[in-house]
């Protein structure tokens, strides 16, 4: 037997694969292919203080091994979704996190206290790394200051599992990762989509309504690599890897490179049931190498 | 409606023209019920430039023969390598997806169905369910030229065929819209699918005449299943999903 367990902080998952923020709805959409229970946790939908339409139509490019998405957190709102999303998740055997984002500091204040006091939901996941909102959002992850401000301010009233999510559209996101630590952050998620574009060349337009979007999936992959290792050795707190994983071996080298966890985002798009194929890829190698834990790997980079 | 992840086997292929192609699909187990107006997400190779699944609507489906078809116009990187598919090969599937269009009030409902291009597509289940249940159908099919007009065979089967192309080469010369049998003949239900202008010009044709009118858009989509919410449309309730609240509107919901 494998032990599959791996600490996040304030909070124990059962095993380190979790699904991303914003691809996997609230988990009801994936019930049919996959028993949720397996994985170690859901990052649902981009919550904020108040209902949200998002961005125009179009809101999706597909790019080589990639896609780029400008939704832009549409959702109905934190109190929607604690009187009607919070009752049918709230019984899912696995860890349930909000992912948090605002346009003001006071949002992300306000949005936080009010799933402290959800019993069901152990964490959250504090955005602040979108690139598809005018104000707010991704600005709040780009520089130390407002990045340090906007954590202390939620550590003060946020009691559980607090998870910053960052964003790759910065020039040293060790940094950040250091500035999120110091004001309480329990672990750190990376990588948020990074900033792009794509043009129709034949109508002389971009694709995107709103010109420039997130990009994800295998095209990411790399970039993502790299910052999870960099912030990895610059932190203490444990780190949660995403950006690109397909498969189990992707999933492995982010946990080499130093993630106690994984999340999975576009892939699910193409293989609803992609979650659990990672999750027994991984049991697969640490058996095939004959090691009994998780941590026989994460950090476990030879160099 | 429960969705299932599944390999097909493709029984044919059978190439219609240089744009068009029809693949016939099976499966080891039995289909699972799936509704007129629902589509596929097929995954194509999952390779650098076709990366995402590509939605298709069902074009037909035998349970005797337990087969499922798809009409399919070859436009993008795709599209091509579904067309390579030869007998044998299995497709991957994610089904049934989408909600369906609304069986009319009554049985002596004067029915029409308007399709342009490829978007006949998820018109000849329609027509077919309907006819299985006593309902009367017509299809107005349009196209470019005689070349884009699919199935007409098979349309036969199920109703009145009227056509129109642009060039003059098949039926009545012009666009659907101004096909002679939409002036003569009072209809109940009028439900299409086809490019966006063509569909706006039908949906303005029932608002003017008052009658129950459903269309089948196509917006781009990353999931098709409700997750990403990249596939919205606008509607008098805000942004919905045309892969789950869709790809079947009413006319008087859509603000386009
Ligand atoms: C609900 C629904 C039903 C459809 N039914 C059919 C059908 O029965 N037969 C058929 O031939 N086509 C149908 N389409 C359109 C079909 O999905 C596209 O033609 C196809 O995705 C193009 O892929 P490609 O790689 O060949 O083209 P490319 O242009 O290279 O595709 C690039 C990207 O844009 C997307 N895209 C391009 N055109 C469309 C489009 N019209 N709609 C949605 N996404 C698009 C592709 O999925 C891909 O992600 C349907 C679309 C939807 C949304
Ligand atoms: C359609 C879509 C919507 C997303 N929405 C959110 C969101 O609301 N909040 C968030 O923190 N990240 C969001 N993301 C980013 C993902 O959670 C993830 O960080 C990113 O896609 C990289 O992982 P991947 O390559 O595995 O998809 C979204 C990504 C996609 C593709
Ligand atoms: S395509 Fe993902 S929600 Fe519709």
């Amino acid at each position: 037997m494998v032990n599959l367990n791996v600490n996040l902080g304030r909070l124990q998952l059962k095993n380190p694969v979790m699904t991303a923020s914003g691809t996997f709805g609230y988990g009801t959409e994936y019930s049919d292919f996959i028993d949720l229970s397996r994985i170690g946790g859901i990052i649902v939908k981009g919550t904020t203080l108040r209902e949200r339409q998002g961005n125009p139509y179009p809101r999706m490019a597909e790019t080589p091994s990639g896609m780029l998405n400008a939704v832009g957190l549409q959702n109905k709102g934190v109190d929607y979704f604690i009187e009607h999303i919070y009752p049918t998740v709230k019984d899912f055997d696995t860890n349930i996190f909000v992912n948090v984002s605002g346009s003001t500091i006071e949002d992300y204040i306000i949005t936080a206290e009010k799933l402290n006091y959800l019993e069901k939901i152990p964490g959250i996941e504090l955005n602040i790394s979108c690139p598809n909102v005018k104000e707010g959002g991704m600005a709040f992850g780009t520089s130390c200051l407002s990045a340090a401000q906007v954590v202390k301010e939620v550590r003060r009233v946020y009691k559980n599992e607090l998870m910053v999510k960052l964003s790759p559209n910065v020039t040293d996101i060790s940094e950040i990762a250091l500035a999120v630590e110091a004001e309480g952050a329990d672990s750190i998620s990376l990588i948020n989509t990074l900033l792009g574009m794509a043009i129709d060349a034949e109508r002389r337009k971009p694709v995107l309504s709103t010109i420039t979007g997130g990009l994800s999936g295998p095209a990411v992959k790399p970039v993502a690599l790299r910052m999870v290792w960099q912030v990895a050795r610059a932190v203490k707190i444990p780190v949660v890897g995403m950006g690109g994983i397909m498969n189990a071996t992707d999933a492995i080298e982010f946990m080499l490179a130093g993630a106690s966890a994984v999340q999975i985002g576009t892939a699910n798009f193409i293989d609803p049931t992609v979650s659990i194929s990672v999750l027994e890829g991984i049991e697969a190698y640490l058996k095939a190498h004959h090691l009994s834990s998780v941590y026989d790997i994460i950090g476990q980079l030879e160099v | 409606m429960k969705k299932f992840m599944l390999d097909l086997i493709v029984k044919k292929n059978e190439i219609l023209n240089d744009q068009y192609f029809l693949l016939v699909l099976s499966s080891d187990m039995p289909l699972p019920e799936i509704l007129p107006g629902q589509f596929v997400e097929v995954r194509v190779d999952n390779t650098p430039d076709t990366f995402l699944r590509r939605p298709i609507s069902i074009n037909f489906v035998d349970y005797q023969l337990n087969e499922l078809w798809l009409l399919i116009q070859k436009v993008g990187n795709g599209t091509r390598k579904l067309s390579t598919l030869t007998v044998g090969d299995t497709l991957n599937v994610i089904i049934p997806l989408g909600n369906s269009f609304t069986l009319p009030d009554s049985k002596d409902s004067n029915i029409m169905l308007i399709g342009g291009g490829v978007g006949i597509a998820p018109l000849l289940y329609w027509g077919s369910y309907l006819h299985e249940r006593g309902y009367k159908c017509n299809f107005l099919l349009g196209g470019r030229s005689e070349n884009n007009l699919l199935q007409l065979c098979e349309f036969t089967k199920y109703g009145n065929v009227y056509t129109t192309t642009e060039d003059g080469s098949h039926g009545e010369k012009g666009f659907v819209t101004m096909h002679s049998v939409l002036r003569g003949s009072n209809f109940n239900d009028i439900y299409s699918c086809g490019p966006t202008p063509m569909m706006k010009a039908v949906a303005s044709y029932a608002a003017e005449n008052g009658v129950f009118c459903e269309v089948s858009l196509e917006n781009t989509m990353a999931c098709g299943f409700g997750a990403c919410l990249c596939c919205v449309t606008d509607t008098t309730d805000g942004h919905l999903c045309v892969c789950t609240d869709g790809p079947v509107f009413n006319i008087t919901k859509l603000k386009w």
